[in-house]
């Protein structure tokens, strides 16, 4: 089994920050927009860096990603910044018209995702975003659970005709991908080999995952820990092939089991190899204010919680 | 350049175009598009720099033309066919199934002369904002246009672009609103008053005109004053008095032609006030 350590911790939004910068340096036409919210999202450095590629908005979301849609008409790759909640609720219907349905290559870029917001509460703690997106059709909705993976996907996907979906967050969390990672959109990463349950990840909850395998490893049971850092598109081959060899899935995510990957894996599992799927995530209940790691604890997405999913699973397979 | 009187006859071609578009689809919107169909002839025809027959997304080096109100598509696809963007034999499939024709303007489909779908009300400015900052960052002059509805100016998003594109001085882009003063359940100012809406676009920031829409001399004067108020850092926006329904006597005045579709009867009755000046589809 491999094993994964961090020298330090760092939060998503910083990966998407120095990722931004250096895109401004390969590529002209990526240009930024951002409501109001540039330090949050860390922005300033392609602000500063680039200034006439640069456009405040101000608090107008809906205007934002209609700004960027026109934007991507005239072949620019924009990528809109501002909170997951204020980057789809806010603006569902103008990213449904002028962005996917229209094919705008526009990146929408969501920070401060989930409940490890943390004391700002539920109404900036959205746990509805990934379902929302998932269900536009032409977006790809991308979750990346640490600094290096993040950065990595903010350059990837410039290089992707179409609209995405990059969610990330606000807390300080493990880093523990490779730096110099190669982001491939759609393909599902196998953090750890295993025979007894498969484990499907996304966001924060990856590091929880990786945690679990090991917890689980001490009492014997061999869990695949799979980073699932796209959920659309899917990689069904993956989830197939592991489910195929575990015979049992838990599926763990900062956000509703309704909509987001729990149901993404399910749907897959139940179509092509049905087996039994626990759903780690947030059962269809809003956020509320406290410590992100607080919050995690109570709203039961931590490692212990994906240990007991595991075992569930496990005993649910011949039952 | 294509003459006044010429484009008058065009004009007259479009509007039984969309009578027949609407009749034939047994649906839809006759009003609006009926009342801007000289502002959409005079740019097509006229107006714009553009290349009907080696359409790009990206219109580099041409005008662009957004239509927020997508329900006037009727008018649209019209002149898009007529200016060559595609066959006019393909209005005939307006609205049916398997049809680039959608309802509402769409690029899924991959008709040329659309850039960006519509029809939800209110985003077309902002996309039109967008285009017009696009144009600016690859050094291309020319300009972009977009078509409002009065009754779409209640969304809020429309006054989000409109205190962005005064903030943002762009000075590139001209909107126009089509003030019929009519929307789908009645009269605009008993739906929901727009107040004065001169004042509350210059209060924006914008250069305001006003333009008789229904008069091709008037609306060719509008369009010019307006492009030459352009590259002075501020947005100009041409408030175009129209009538919904203009040329068919029982479908002005009223904001019930609106939305529906003729019957055979009053669809013979309004197409005889158009003659048939270049063929029909």
């Amino acid at each position: 089994m491999k094993a994964y350590t961090y020298k330090e911790k760092k939060d998503t939004r910083s990966g998407f920050g120095s990722g931004l910068l250096e895109l401004g340096h390969k590529n002209p036409d990526v240009v930024g927009l951002c409501a109001d919210l540039t330090g949050s999202l860390k922005m300033n450095d392609f602000q500063d860096e680039f200034p006439d590629r640069f456009f405040q908005i101000g608090i107008a979301e809906a205007n934002m990603m209609g700004v960027a849609a026109g934007l991507a008409t005239g072949g620019k790759i924009p990528y809109t910044g501002t909170f997951a909640n204020f980057s789809t609720g806010r603006v569902y219907d103008q990213i449904r018209q002028s962005i996917a349905y229209s094919h705008k290559n526009v990146k929408i870029c969501a920070s401060h995702a989930g409940i490890t917001l943390g004391e700002d509460g539920a109404t900036h703690q959205i746990l509805e975003d990934i379902g929302m997106m998932r269900m536009l059709p032409n977006m790809t909705v991308i979750v990346p659970c640490d600094y290096n993976q993040t950065r990595a996907a903010t350059l990837a996907i410039a290089d992707h005709r179409g609209p995405v979906y990059l969610r990330f967050g606000r807390p300080k969390v493990p880093n523990f991908t490779a730096p110099d990672q190669d982001f491939i959109i759609g393909k599902a990463v196998v953090m750890n080999q295993g025979s007894d349950v498969s484990i499907f990840a996304t966001g924060h909850l990856v590091w929880e995952a990786v945690e679990a395998g090991q917890a689980l490893a001490s009492k014997g049971i061999s869990a695949e820990i799979i980073n699932i850092h796209t959920i659309k598109p899917l990689d069904e081959n993956q989830v197939i092939q592991s489910v195929r060899k575990t015979a049992c899935a838990v599926t763990a995510e900062e956000h509703q089991v309704y909509g987001g990957l729990g149901d993404a894996i399910s749907q897959t599992v139940a179509r092509h190899q049905p087996v039994p799927v626990e759903l780690v995530g947030v059962n269809d209940r809003f956020g509320e204010s406290g410590k992100p790691d607080e919050l995690m604890k109570k709203f039961g997405l931590s490692s212990d919680n994906i240990v007991d999913a595991a075992l569930r699973a496990i005993g649910r397979k011949h039952a | 350049m294509t003459d006044t009187g010429k484009l008058k006859k065009i004009a007259t071609q479009v509007r039984r175009d969309i009578l027949r578009m609407v009749f034939e689809a047994r649906s839809w919107h006759p009003g609006g598009p009926l009342g801007a169909t000289e502002l959409l002839t005079a740019l097509y025809f006229r107006v714009l720099k553009h290349d009907p027959r080696n359409f790009t997304m990206e219109g580099e080096g041409e005008d662009l033309f957004f239509l927020s109100n997508g329900h006037l598509s009727a008018g649209w696809y019209s002149v898009l066919a007529r200016s060559g963007y595609f066959s006019t034999e393909e209005l005939s499939t307006f609205r049916r199934i398997d049809s680039r024709l959608q309802g509402h303007p769409a690029t899924e489909e991959g008709l040329p002369g659309v850039r960006v779908a519509s029809g939800s009300l209110g985003q077309g400015l902002s996309v039109a904002c967008g285009a017009a900052l696009a144009k600016k960052l690859n050094g291309d002059d020319r300009l972009i246009y977009c078509l409002m509805g009065d009754g779409e100016q209640q969304e809020g998003q429309v006054w989000e672009a409109a205190m962005f594109a005064a903030g943002r001085k762009i000075d590139n882009l001209i909107g126009i609103i089509d003030y019929n003063g009519q929307q789908i359940d009645g009269a605009v100012n008993d739906v929901m008053p727009l107040g004065d809406l001169k004042a509350k676009w210059e209060a924006f920031g914008w250069r305001v005109l006003e333009m008789e829409g229904n008069n091709m001399e008037a609306v060719l004067d509008g369009l010019e004053q307006a492009r030459s108020l352009c590259m002075k850092e501020e947005p100009v926006m041409i408030l175009m008095h129209t009538e919904m329904g203009y040329g068919v006597d029982f479908m002005m005045g009223t904001h019930e032609w609106h939305g529906k579709p003729p019957n055979e009867e009053q669809f013979e009755r309004a197409i005889s006030n158009f003659e048939e000046t270049l063929g029909d589809y």
